[in-house]
Order: structure tokens, then sequence, then C-alpha cells
């Protein structure tokens, strides 16, 4: 319904929820196993989470696979709002982050990690972002939750769970560094 | 947090919020800078008009380079000054460069008010790069950002500035700037060039320079332009002004040990600073230049976005 000065104002409501604390440390530990696995170890291996959710789930990954391997991989975080193109449909002025990668990406493995993966525009974004910083040798994409419905042709390597949604439903992937509690919904829009 | 306005006409406009957003967006833009690559899509396919009425090389080159590096469009327009002193030339340029498409105007003009004049009469964004002795925003948003930088924040801080303070506008904006971010602002020069009735903005207001300096943290030297002394009625003559008010190593002793030391460039070296004080490592003279680009990027992606709605 239009609301105030023009804005959509959309009501969600839970429906589902889909992982809780505990699932989502188990299919991230999976995630950590497959990531390794695929790679061979940790070699050239660098992870970089997509602001915002992204990065606390790249950085657990990253302790998970530390645990495992007994070897720690460098995380960075990318902030991918100057590559958007979407940014006409959006009612509000975004922010940009800092993209904080410490280290070369030149040669190496690189694990992208988000938290849900939708149309595959935020990920072709992050693509455009990564290769403005170097030329890796190989880019991976980790994504916690697949919701379908894409856009481009981009399918993800390793993911946490499959979700069949519907286009007025929503994924609200939550983590405790941001929201307090770890734990993934489906929510509905309201009509 | 957005910016509330379709220009920038001023950091007097501005709420200390505003100016902070701008602040923190600088910071994403500078870590842009630091790339190899040092070039971004935000902008693709805009439109930025270089308005210039007045010649300066640091801010035009400034203001294209943040263009660039967001992707956008970039035409320069150095309008001779003589054929537009009134209002109507101005009007007509805008015009036309409105018809082409322009998403942003940057004006510098030497006219106080001719930057919010434009600002009414054009659909797109109007950036004052500058506008008589009324006001510099982008200029004192980069000497906040670079203090910000070096200091960890503004508040608190004792902020002196030194120099011919009436015909300053980039000491006008940033007597604003960083009094709305809570820092102690200080203006010290010869009484011929301050302006009456600065204390009722909560400046103080000092005439000898080592008095101005007491524990400043941060020393603002401001460029003396060299046609005041023909203006026989401003300073005697540049040796009594170097003298009197140009910083130099001892002068500097009485600000804080740490104090940073700044100017607006481009310098005249042995006049309102010495030499040797503008080598300094705590002289970030010309990382406010690099600054600078990533403060224009800021407000350049702020004020394109603020119309997508």
């Amino acid at each position: 319904m239009p609301g105030k000065g023009g804005w959509q104002v959309v009501i969600l409501r839970d429906k589902a929820q889909i992982l809780d604390a505990e699932g989502m440390r188990r299919t991230l530990t999976r995630m950590a196993h497959e990531i390794l696995e695929r790679n061979k170890g940790v070699e050239n291996l660098a992870l970089v989470g997509i602001r915002r959710r992204g990065v606390p789930l790249a950085k657990r990954l990253a302790a998970l696979i530390r645990d495992i391997e007994g070897q720690a991989v460098p995380v960075g975080a990318l902030d991918i709002t100057l590559y958007r193109d979407d940014l006409t449909q959006l009612s509000y002025q975004p922010i940009v982050y800092r993209t904080e990668i410490d280290f070369p990406v030149t040669g190496k493995r690189i694990v992208l990690v988000d938290d849900v993966l939708y149309t595959g525009r935020t990920v072709r974004a992050a693509l455009d972002a990564l290769m403005d910083l170097g030329r890796p040798n190989v880019i991976q994409l980790a994504v916690l939750i697949d919701r379908g419905h894409r856009e481009l042709p981009i399918r993800a390597d390793y993911v946490g769970k499959n979700v069949p949604t519907s286009r007025k439903e929503e994924v609200a992937v939550m983590v405790k560094e941001i929201d307090g509690e770890d734990k993934v919904v489906i929510r509905e829009r309201e009509d | 947090m957005a910016l509330r306005h379709k220009d920038l006409l001023g950091l007097a406009d501005l709420s200390p919020e505003e100016i902070e957003h701008i602040l923190e967006q600088a910071e994403a833009m500078r870590e842009v800078l630091e790339r190899e690559i040092k070039k971004v899509p935000a902008l693709r396919g805009r439109v930025v008009v270089n308005l210039f009425y007045e010649p300066s090389t640091r801010t035009r080159f400034s203001f294209e380079l943040a263009a660039k590096y967001l992707s956008a469009e970039t035409v320069s327009v150095a309008a001779a000054t003589a054929s537009v002193v009134k209002g109507e030339g101005l009007l007509d340029t805008a015009r036309t460069v409105e018809a082409l498409g322009a998403d942003v105007v940057v004006l510098r003009h030497p006219s106080a008010g001719a930057a919010a004049f434009l600002a009414r009469h054009v659909k797109a964004a109007v950036i004052n790069a500058g506008d008589g002795m009324h006001e510099h925003p982008t200029q004192a948003l980069l000497d906040l950002f670079t203090v910000k930088r070096h200091k960890g924040r503004i508040k608190g801080l004792t902020v002196t500035i030194v120099g011919d303070i009436l015909h300053s506008r980039v000491a006008r904006s940033n007597i604003w700037g960083f009094s709305k971010l809570g820092a102690r602002v200080r203006v010290c020069g010869p009484a011929t060039l301050i302006p009456p009735g600065l204390e009722e903005l909560g400046v103080e207001v000092y005439y000898q320079l080592e008095e101005a300096l007491e524990g400043a943290d941060v020393v603002y030297v401001l460029r003396l332009q060299r046609e005041r002394f023909s203006e026989q009625t401003f300073l005697p003559g540049p040796e009594e002004y170097a003298r009197l008010y140009g910083l130099n190593r001892e002068r500097l002793r009485l600000a804080q040990p740490d104090a940073l030391v700044m100017h607006p460039g481009p310098m005249n070296r042995g006049l309102e600073i010495a030499a040797e004080v503008a080598e300094l490592d705590r002289a970030v003279i010309e990382e406010q230049v690099t600054n600078g680009v990533a403060v224009r990027m800021a407000c350049l992606y702020l004020l394109m976005r603020r119309g997508e709605a």
C-alpha cells in the first residue's frame, strides 16, 4: 500500500523457520568441509564475504576451516553498492561501506560468500568488484540459502540449503553478529 | 541517514548528521582511491558539468577525477568572467547545460550566491565549488575528513584558522563545518582582514598569532592573495605579514606537539607558511588534495542518488 511520501510500506509476517542456530552451525560446517574437499586444502584459498551478512558468514567458515585443517585462511569484506545496476529501483539512498580486502586477490582461489542467492544480480556485481581488485585464479560461490528465481546465468558452488520460494516471500538470514541471533526464516508479504 | 537537499550549496545549510554522513561515505570512496584500478561503475551514464567562471586548476581537476572514478561523463566549461557578471548570463548557460542532459552542475563563480541562484533555476543538482567570498563547502568537507582521519574525531578539538578571514570562503565554510561538529574554532589575522561580528558564530577572534596557536590541535593556514598588498587598505607589505602572521617552526611549538598543519593550497612559501613547516610530517597538505577527490566522489554520489526515489 502507498505510504508516507510515496514510499511503499510492506508488511511481512514470519511464515516458517528454515534453520535455527544449531542447524546453521551444522550447515556451515558441512560447507567448510566441501570447500576444503573441492580445493584440496587451503593453499591459495581466501574467503570474501559480501556486505553485510556475507561477511560474518565468511568469517565463520574461515574459523571452521581453521579448526578442520589447522591453518588460517585470509578473509575479506566486499561492498558492492558502487557496482549495483538496480539502484534506480530502490526507494532509499544506499549506504556505501568500505571494501576491506587486505590481501592481493591475484592468483588466489576466492570463495565468495553471501547469505541468500536470489536473482544473481548481487553476485554479478560482486564479480565485477572483485575483478577490479585483481585477477583471481578461480572464483567460487558459497551461499547459505539458494531461493531460486535467477535472472542471470549464475549458480552457487556450495549451497547451505535450497529453499524454493515464491516471489511474494522473503528469506531473512539473521546472524548474531548483526541481528543478535542465528536463524533463517521465510516471511510472507501481507496483501 | 540521507541528504535532504537537492544541492550542496554550503555547510551553513547542512545538519551535523548530514555532514557526518558525507564524511562516512568519503571513507568508502577513499578505499576506491587506494586501489590499483580506481574506477567503479556507480554513476555510469550520468553527466557532470564543471562550470568554472574563475580559474581553479585544483578544484576542477579534483571534481573531474571524482566524476571519472565513478564512471560519469564529464564536461568542463571554462567561461570568461567578464561575460557573466550578470545573473542572466549564468542562467542562460545553465539552461543550455541542462538541455544537454546534465545531472549535476559543479559551479565556481566569483559572485556570492551564484550557486544558490542556479540551484533555484535548474533541475540538476548544483554543487557550489566556491562562490565569491561566501562558501566553498567541498573544501571544508575534505578538511574535516582529513582531520577526522588523523585525530579520530572533530568534537573537542581546537582549530586555529590563520590569515585573510575576511575574503576567504574556505575560512567561512570551515568555521561552519568545524563548529557544527563540536570543535572550538579560533580565527587569527590582521584586524583589517577579520570581518566584524564573527564572535556571534561562536568563534574566538585573535589578533596575535602566538595567542591563537596556544594548545591548538589543528593549525589551518589560509592562502594570502598577493593583490591584497596592492589594495593599500588591507596590509602594509609581505615582509610585515610574514613577520607577524607567518607560520614558522618556533610559533608552531606553541600548538599541541601533534598539531596538524593544513593549507588549502597552493602555498606561498615564506609568506603565510615557512617552507620547513610545510615539509613536516604532520603537514597534511598533500593528503588534503587526495582526500578532496574522495569527498567529491561522496558528494556526487549522494546527490545523484538522492533523486532516485
